[in-house]
């Protein structure tokens, strides 16, 4: 089919546990090209009883893929990876994940997303959104010897919330051993389970890839503990953006850097002075800029007053001065206010910097606030 | 008291020249939980089908629409402090505002009760 042939919305994918969200009254919503579970019995009360024991999410619209080196070159694939993004990837010992961006030769992020090396191959778990894209992208730069595989017969769960530890160790002994950013394999119903002790809401918690017929198996068993529920797309959303972390296609896209984007942390000491990945140079020049004071913008958090939130696309103001704009935001139901993230000119990003979100053409104050605006609480080794 | 509903899925109560209105119970389903109501000032002067306020849920903002021409007389200050009484009191409690109605022959055309209630089983 040519591309004028292309239909201008192709039809939603079906995910493998649908019919089950469905029997459970969740309200599905399209999403990612998927039609999705946005949430069950509301959006406050599943983000509060994930912050306060454990909820199951479907995040099986996101892409799994793995990277394969030939057997004659078993380190290929993490070599070759390296020269896609600006973390460290030949040095990922088995069991071990980190959190990288895929970068144009600009700097510009193609897409963020989350490497292990399960000890056979690379996994990565990229955006749903993105994962077309990203899989593009990297069939055109990997050396042809690297095989890469969609891996979309598997499900992927997150089971996320401070009870989520006991909760699969419970179901799945050994899997409370695992800490934060680590995974394993483990087995269970017969199937195995890739689980690794990571989310995106800001609490402990779990992803865990499983067979698609195994998932509804996997998924009842879970919520047959009566500390764990299903919750939906609406308040990980709400919780990933008190936990400070950036969603793709709002708070980061292809015309933003990691320095601008507050991501510094993803760039690997080590290569940012060897280099040799797509967009080091403009890295480089970004983390130059932001020492001398002349970085064009920053990703920061803001804290409103009072119950009106700023959505993404509100203008952020300094007096009559436009000085940036909002890229998520929303009503923190854990404190009680609106937060935001914003890109601010970088002379507006210091903590406590007092700015104005516009809103229906009401000015709202709002302060420059460290992220995450709810701490964090990974388990990371007793 | 007749109430009649609209499309949009608000509800109006009418007493004389007078109208209270609110959002329906299928409406504050669909928005989830309301973080915070956005009423018109009173005084304002409101047409038939134009803005009139806004819902605040978690997930998006959406705007309320004015069911019938008139001027706004009262706001209901409950939503400031406890916006939730939307969801939980959608059609008594959670009332937005009253005005009084410039022209009651638009009235007509409003859904009553039975047939608001076929309209949204068809949806």
């Amino acid at each position: 089919m040519s591309e004028e042939e292309l239909p201008e919305e192709l039809p939603l994918g079906t995910l493998p546990l649908d019919a089950w969200h469905r029997d459970r009254g969740a309200r599905m919503v399209p999403f990612a090209g998927y039609e999705m579970p946005i949430q069950y019995e509301g959006i406050v009360a599943e983000h509060e009883w994930t912050r306060t024991s454990a909820s199951l999410f479907d995040v099986s619209h996101m892409g799994q893929l793995a990277l394969k080196s030939p057997e004659i070159d078993p380190t290929l694939a993490a070599r070759e990876l390296e020269k896609l993004l600006p973390g460290a990837i030949t040095n990922l010992k088995p069991g071990k994940m980190r959190y990288s961006l895929l970068l144009t030769e600009d700097g510009g992020i193609i897409d963020d997303l989350m490497v292990t090396n399960t000890g056979s191959h690379l996994a990565l778990v990229v955006n749903g959104a993105c994962k077309w894209d990203d899989i593009a992208h990297l069939r055109e730069h990997l050396d042809d010897d690297v095989t890469l595989t969609h891996l979309d017969d598997f499900a992927l769960l997150a089971l996320q919330g401070p009870r989520a530890g006991e909760v699969l160790e419970n179901l799945v002994p050994g899997t409370g051993a695992l800490t934060f950013m680590t995974a394993g394999l483990f087995e269970w119903n017969g199937g195995h389970l890739w689980v690794s002790r990571a989310g995106y809401t800001g609490e402990d918690g779990f992803e865990i890839a499983v067979q698609e017929d195994k998932a509804e198996a996997l998924a009842d068993a879970l919520v047959a503990d009566e500390r764990v529920k299903p919750a939906g797309l609406g308040a990980r959303d709400s919780l990933r953006l008190e936990a400070g972390l950036p969603l793709y296609g709002h708070d980061l896209t292809i015309d933003t850097d990691p320095v601008s984007a507050d991501l510094t942390f993803a760039l690997s000491k080590k290569r940012r002075e060897a280099g040799g990945y797509s967009g080091h140079t403009a890295v480089l020049g970004r983390l130059a800029d932001l020492e001398s004071g002349t970085l064009a913008q920053r990703r920061v958090g803001l804290k409103l007053d009072g119950r009106l939130p700023a959505r993404e696309g509100a203008e952020v103001f300094s007096g009559d001065k436009k000085v940036g704009i909002v890229t998520s935001g929303g009503f923190s139901p854990t404190l009680g206010h609106p937060i935001a993230m914003a890109f601010v000119d970088a002379a507006y990003a210091a903590p406590e910097t007092q700015l104005e979100c516009e809103v229906r053409n009401r000015r709202l104050p709002a302060s420059v606030t460290p992220m995450p605006f709810v701490p964090h609480r990974y388990f990371r080794g007793n | 008291m007749p109430r009649y509903y609209t499309d949009e899925h608000e509800w109006i109560d009418v007493e004389g020249d007078s109208a209270t209105v609110g959002i329906t119970d299928y409406a504050q389903e669909q928005l989830g939980d309301i973080v915070f109501v956005e009423l018109p000032s009173v005084g304002t002067v409101l047409d038939k089908a134009g803005d009139a306020a806004v819902v605040e849920s978690v997930k998006a903002a959406s705007d309320v629409y004015a069911p019938i021409s008139g001027e706004v007389t009262e706001t209901n200050g409950a939503l400031e402090e406890d916006p939730a009484l939307v969801n939980s009191s959608p059609e008594e409690e959670g009332w937005f505002f009253r005005l009084s109605i410039s022209d009651t022959a638009e009235l007509e055309g409003l859904m009553d009760e039975k047939g608001y209630k076929a309209f949204v089983d068809s949806l």
